[in-house]
């Protein structure tokens, strides 16, 4: 009969030891999200109701709803990808099925990883250097879009080349096989294969712009502006400079309405991302290869 | 047979037809998606120098900038730009953001990758990407209206808006990016050096410390590195959870102001082209130099161990 030594006892010991240390430890780092959202539900869940999501801001932001900088979000975000996803899938298809494995290729990689890197105040400046001043389209949605989008481009470059080369080189070959050009057979074999991981990505990157506040504080959102926006010329308001100035700016708010904005930011945010995550499973799940 | 040999069947082998143009049209329009990256990592650097290039030539002096503690940019006589105190401050709460973090992220990343199965696994992953989902300005808020008052009972101090406060937060930001990137260079290291480790008698834990952990420090450093970087960069949380007053600290329970959180805050008030405006421009240009380092430094290092 196998009779353990005192030194497997005690490496036994030892590994129970770490394995709790370290289960403690992932379990204090993901706790703060299920504090933070239940706080926010507590202290916040009692302003939301349909008339705060529909109605304008009053009383210098200190009463009414939200409505102004929830659809100067919308116009933000959906501008914003209009530029990002093209110009994305674009590099993204380049890397993936034209580039070779050289220094010009790995000078791009070195740019997308930088341009993801550069803080979002920087990407501020450039937008207000760039969109507001040089190409004079003023503080507006258009200069505030422009700037979310160079800076959310990685996500979508990097999303988008993972999805496109998870598609087996065979597909392409069979295609090319068949006298198809490089374009027929991205068009009709490798989008449609990899379209899925795509769209999880854009989700993933309009998650992203929701939430960015300093890109769009000097380059198009407004502080308090309660009108819609008619143009992309016109300055908006946003939900999430909202919450930093009804957190901050504005004297006499009631303590439960910046709970409600960032509580209605974070549901649009973690909605986002959930169905990001699902859609992903679901991916996994189907894979024919 | 010999009609049939003489009869070359009549296929046009140039096949530039309609196909072929469309082709090549989309080649240069994927290619100029591509080179988009560079033009804009360009684009920013030329731009926020041009903005910047004003103070740089006249204003700027190299120790007044590095080396004077006094931010006090709309002083009428004499305006001082010195941004000592906001890197003290940066420094600061990055610092003790990285306390919180790389414990944290390194252990969770080892429970992730090497402890948990099947679908414990699964959920802990989810909320860590979760985690890494929460906007900059909602930190902000979490750190001004739960964190503050908490570190007020707690500590029993005046303000909870500190290096305390801001670190803390910092850290919960940074860990989830920190914790999947750790856990992707746990993943990279072979299986086969585990079955070794585990062939010899090592227990799980001695497997990932002898020799997981040896062989995938590159990318762990990495990972670090990059969340040295996202501390270095972030605006809105550091804004509002710092206490924003220019200030060397000397305990954990001081307010400082770092460097984004001055752009921030002071951009909106300056005038177009003034020395001020200008200043604030060449804090942008120092910020992205430096952030540029950290990543290339972390990307070389990273990009190091996918080699061997």
């Amino acid at each position: 009969m196998f009779i353990e030594s005192a030194l497997n006892v005690k490496n036994q010991k030892v590994q129970g030891l770490f394995k709790a240390l370290f289960m403690m430890m992932t379990i204090l780092l993901v706790l703060p999200v299920l504090i933070i959202l239940g706080t926010l539900i507590y202290k916040g869940g009692s302003v939301i109701s349909l008339d705060f999501l529909f109605s304008d801001p009053t009383n210098g932001m200190t009463a009414g709803g939200i409505f102004p900088a929830l659809v100067g979000t919308v116009w933000l975000v959906a501008l914003a990808l209009m530029i990002s996803v093209p110009l994305g899938v674009a590099a993204a298809i380049y890397l993936s099925e034209y580039a070779g494995d050289n220094w010009f290729t790995r000078f791009i990689n070195l740019a997308i990883i930088n341009l993801a890197g550069v803080p979002s105040i920087v990407h501020a400046l450039f937008g207000v250097g760039a969109f507001v001043i040089f190409f004079g389209f003023g503080t507006s949605i258009l200069a505030a879009s422009l700037t979310l989008a160079i800076m959310t481009l990685p996500i979508v470059i990097v999303a988008t080349r993972e999805s496109l080369q998870a598609v087996p080189m065979a597909f392409r070959e069979a295609c090319w096989n068949m006298g198809a050009t490089r374009w027929q057979t991205i068009r009709r074999i490798v989008l449609p294969n990899s379209i899925s991981g795509i769209l999880t990505g854009v989700i993933l990157e309009v998650s992203r712009t929701t939430g960015e506040t300093a890109p769009i504080m000097f380059t198009g959102a407004a502080f308090f502006l309660p009108f819609l926006p008619q143009g992309v010329f016109d300055q908006t308001m946003a939900m999430s400079l909202h919450l930093f100035v009804v957190s901050t700016q504005v004297p006499g708010v009631p303590e439960a309405l910046p709970y409600g904005v960032a509580l209605v930011l974070i549901a649009m945010v973690l909605i986002m991302n959930s169905i990001s995550i699902a859609f992903r499973m679901y991916l996994r799940g189907q894979k024919k290869w | 047979m010999s009609s049939v040999a003489g009869k070359t069947p009549n296929i046009d082998f140039d096949r530039r037809n309609l196909d072929w143009y469309i082709d090549k049209l989309v080649q240069f329009l994927v290619f100029i998606g591509g080179i988009s990256a560079i033009v804009f990592v360009i684009g920013i650097f030329i731009f926020i120098t041009i903005e910047g290039f004003g103070f740089l030539l006249e204003g700027f002096s190299f120790k007044e900038f590095f080396l004077s503690p006094y931010w006090e940019p709309s002083d009428e006589d004499a305006p001082e730009f010195g941004i000592l105190a906001l890197v003290a401050g940066t420094a600061s709460v990055t610092g003790l953001a990285m306390l919180v973090a790389i414990p944290f992220s390194l252990g969770a990343a080892i429970y992730v990758g090497e402890f948990a199965t099947g679908k414990t696994r699964e959920y802990l992953k989810i909320l860590v990407e979760l985690l890494a989902a929460i906007p900059s300005v909602v930190w902000g808020f979490i750190g001004l209206s739960i964190m503050n008052p908490l570190i007020i009972d707690l500590f029993d101090v005046p303000v909870g808006l500190n290096v305390l406060n801001a670190g803390v937060i910092l850290g919960l930001m940074a860990a989830p990016i920190m914790t999947s990137i750790a856990e992707d260079a746990l993943k990279a290291v072979p299986d086969r050096y585990r079955e070794a480790a585990e062939a010899l008698g090592a227990t799980r834990w001695q497997v990932i410390f002898k020799t997981v952990i040896p062989a995938a420090k590159n990318g762990l450093l990495g990972a670090v590195l990059l969340g040295v970087g996202r501390g270095f960069g972030e605006t809105m949380a550091v804004l509002m959870a710092t206490g924003h007053a220019v200030n060397i600290p000397g305990s954990v329970f001081d307010s400082v102001r770092a460097l984004t959180a001055t752009i921030a805050a002071e951009l909106g008030e300056t005038a177009v082209g003034s020395e001020h405006y200008q200043a604030l421009f060449t804090i942008g240009i120092f910020l992205f130099l430096i952030t540029f380092v950290i990543n290339l430094t972390a990307d070389l290092i990273v990009r190091g161990i996918r080699k061997q």
